[in-house]
């Protein structure tokens, strides 16, 4: 079937493609034709006004929780795609803090089984250490192999400088990275970031420090051993100055920041929502600022969301009780354009290369190409659409967001990967 | 006229009029509690439910007291956190009782935030009655209740609070409490114990317990956790009590043996206090027992009265 995007903007960063008012022809989700093209090139075809509307390389979120296996109540892996499609990815790493973790080719093979023939490509990240305990590395080779594109202990960070070591120097085999949940085990174990806030609510302190500290063991051992690491959610001002530095210096290190770390200070707790509790925590003003010059100049990489389902119940609780982490696929797309683009932090061209371009690097795979001949892997931004966040509206099978009701400007209309359309909520068939 | 919420969650951001008419409204029933018959029926056909998901005699018993005494129908329901894990919700748990029609909701628990919870899972008046570190706000009325009749006027008047003040919900209520009436306020305690920006409350922070006694008209002087958890604060009990520990020593050599010293209650004797200090405030520590009834029928009264 033929299928033409009509008067679409083209912007692809890493092909330095930027073009207005393009027509894009596709024969069964495969790119036919790029340019002005007229009635008679294409003859009988689904046609889609994109007016206004930019069509760039589809977007990836390096950091999702799928809760498949273990806790299929609060998200499987098909409706986290669901909700990916829905938020304008069209590809996703998932962590493997399932039940049991992914530490085994078994469950690896389970989760791109039950990915099979979507939409959204779902790359597992497998444990780095058996169970996620930091005790023994993981099978890595045979991880790797099965398709791991990293390995994390993922919500927590290596226990010990020694296993750090040696998982560096194992997965520097395969050239993939280690990706670091940056957090002292022993200054862990709070609510809320330590500020005037926690004093004055009450809460458990979590000091930025614990995060500075691994944040520095790990760029050190990422300088010894010259094997990757890749720091998720980060979220202090001294450990994005310290990702600079190390990056100067040519050591290994990539980093990642989340949405919710560059929209909201700690002040969003006072409400004691437990939609506000995650881990990292959120910080300060302070924090935000130096996050904010991070993703100008680069030593950000990447935004992902650390998507977080949890149950309604669990949740719902007084807010020791409720589990870290909220919901981020369907708001992220939104929050950055809304936050970085139109507060002219960001130009779209680098929104999109931290959205398509450097996950994907950073986790060695292929960056979908704009060239004739090539299977269509686009997102479809529209950067001035107004709208409010609707938790009812979610694909996710949770809804535990702190943006419900917010009004945010820019949106992902739609998605197109694996000769599958979805647009305006709806799926369309292109093949 | 009525006070400004219809709920006590804390102290931090409640006017002066509201803390004045509380207090000036216990002043009225602290004289019931002097009667023959301590008993005026102005909650009558009122129910109330003290909800304790942490153990505590005092407070329940003054709460429970201060309910009979406005007449008002009490009902104690105590759990123990520990079950709540698995158990059942804490929403649905107050949807529960909530059905058995109660009108005022006083809780306890050991997690910050939760009587804020409450308000937004309830239609009853909640009222606080302490919630982890977060605040007390009854036990701060009642300790500026003391301090006003003890010294006549708040305002201007200097409160040192001694202790563990990182993990103190006394200390929090105290000091939204006594900045709202225009004290001065400050606090003493091992440096670990005192949490970081304290000072941007507008709270001094002094490390020294004789420059503590010496600058201030009141010590309120907290209880030291001796729980394992809490040691990791502090190298021993006894370096806590020799160089925090308030003796008539320390009193006599500054030349205060009549500051006004409070204290929360349980006191370990030997430690923040010395025996002879305890033994020496032991009326005011009484007194501030019974105020604590008449406070709590204040708010009780306030409160139940609004809608």
């Amino acid at each position: 079937m033929n299928v033409v995007l009509k008067n679409a903007n083209i912007l692809h960063p890493g092909e330095n493609i930027d073009r207005k008012n393009v027509d894009i022809l596709l024969s069964d989700g495969v790119i036919s034709k790029i340019g002005n093209l007229k009635k008679e090139n294409y003859g009988e075809v689904k046609e889609f006004d994109l007016a206004n509307i930019y069509v760039v390389p589809g977007l990836f979120d390096m950091h999702v929780h799928f809760r498949e296996p273990g806790r299929e109540d609060e998200e499987t892996v098909v409706t986290g795609c669901e909700s990916a499609a829905n938020g304008g990815f069209t590809g996703v790493a998932c962590m493997p803090n399932t039940e049991p973790a992914i530490d085994s080719a078994e469950v690896i093979m389970l989760i791109k089984k039950k990915a099979l023939g979507n939409l959204v490509d779902v790359h597992p990240i497998a444990a780095a250490t058996v169970a996620r305990k930091g005790e023994v590395i993981s099978p890595m080779a045979e991880l790797f192999e099965t398709g791991a594109v990293a390995f994390s202990d993922d919500g927590v960070a290596i226990k010990t400088s020694a296993i750090l070591r040696r998982a560096l120097e194992y997965s520097r085999m395969y050239g993939t990275p280690i990706i670091e949940h940056c957090e002292d085990e022993t200054l862990a174990g709070g609510s809320m970031n330590e500020g005037l806030n926690s004093t004055t609510l009450g809460l458990n302190p979590i000091p930025s420090v614990a995060e500075d500290l691994i944040v520095m063991r790990d760029i050190l051992m990422a300088e010894y051993t010259g094997g990757r690491v890749h720091i998720a959610h980060i979220s202090t001002k001294k450990s994005v100055e310290m990702v600079r530095e190390a990056k100067k210096k040519g050591i290994k290190v990539t980093a990642e920041v989340t949405p919710h770390h560059f929209t909201l200070t700690d002040d969003a707790v006072k409400t004691y929502d437990t939609n506000t509790k995650m881990n990292p925590p959120l910080r300060t003003k302070a924090d935000i600022e130096e996050i904010i010059k991070g993703l100008k100049d680069g030593t950000l990489d990447c935004i992902a969301s650390d998507h977080a389902p949890h149950s309604i119940e669990e949740k719902e609780a007084e807010f020791d009780y409720a589990p870290n982490g909220i919901l981020g696929l369907e708001t992220e797309v939104g929050l950055a354009l809304t936050e970085l683009y139109h507060k002219k932090v960001l130009t779209l061209t680098q929104l999109i290369e931290k959205f398509a371009i450097n996950p994907r690097k950073i986790l060695n795979l292929p960056v979908p190409k704009f060239e004739v001949g090539e299977t269509a892997n686009f997102t479809l931004i529209d950067p001035d659409e107004i709208w409010t966040v609707d938790i009812s509206k979610f694909k996710s099978k949770s809804v535990n967001s702190p943006f419900d009701k917010r009004l945010l400007t820019g949106k992902a209309d739609g998605v197109i990967n694996n000769k599958q359309m979805i647009y305006k909520g709806e799926r369309v068939s292109i093949a | 006229m009525p006070l400004s919420s219809r709920h006590l969650l804390g102290l931090q951001g409640v006017p002066k009029e509201d803390i004045f008419l509380i207090l000036d409204t216990a002043t009225t029933f602290r004289e019931v509690l002097d009667r023959p018959i301590k008993k005026v029926p102005t909650l009558q056909g009122k129910t109330v439910v003290n909800l304790f998901y942490e153990n505590s005699t005092r407070t329940r018993i003054s709460f429970e007291l201060a309910e009979k005494r406005l007449s008002a129908d009490s009902v104690n329901f105590s759990l123990s956190t520990s079950s709540v894990s698995k158990g059942e919700t804490l929403k649905d748990t107050i949807r529960n009782i909530e059905a058995m029609k109660v009108d005022m909701v006083v809780v306890r628990h050991s997690v910050p935030g939760t009587p804020l919870f409450l308000t937004k899972v309830s239609d009853s008046n909640i009222i606080n009655a302490g919630d982890g570190a977060h605040e007390h706000p009854t036990q701060a009325l009642l300790d500026m209740y003391s301090i006003r009749e003890k010294l006549g006027k708040l305002e201007g008047v200097k409160v040192c609070i001694v202790g563990d003040i990182a993990h103190s919900r006394v200390a929090m209520s105290n000091i939204f409490g006594l900045k709202a009436v225009g004290a001065e306020v400050s606090v003493c305690g091992p440096s670990t114990m005192i949490p970081r920006n304290i000072e941007e409350l507008g709270v001094k922070v002094l490390y020294n317990i004789d420059e503590a006694i010496k600058e201030n008209d009141v010590l309120n002087v907290l209880r030291i956790q001796l729980e394992r958890k809490a040691r990791e604060y502090f190298p021993s009990i006894r370096e806590y009590s020799n160089y925090f520990g308030i003796t008539e020593d320390r009193l006599e050599k500054i030349g205060k043996e009549d500051i006004l010293i409070l204290h929360p209650g349980p006191i370990n004797r030997g430690v923040e206090l010395s025996s002879g200090v305890a033994d020496g405030i032991k009326q005011i520590i009484l007194k501030q027992v019974t105020n604590g009834v008449a406070v709590r029928m204040a708010v009780l009264y306030l409160l139940g009265t609004m809608n």
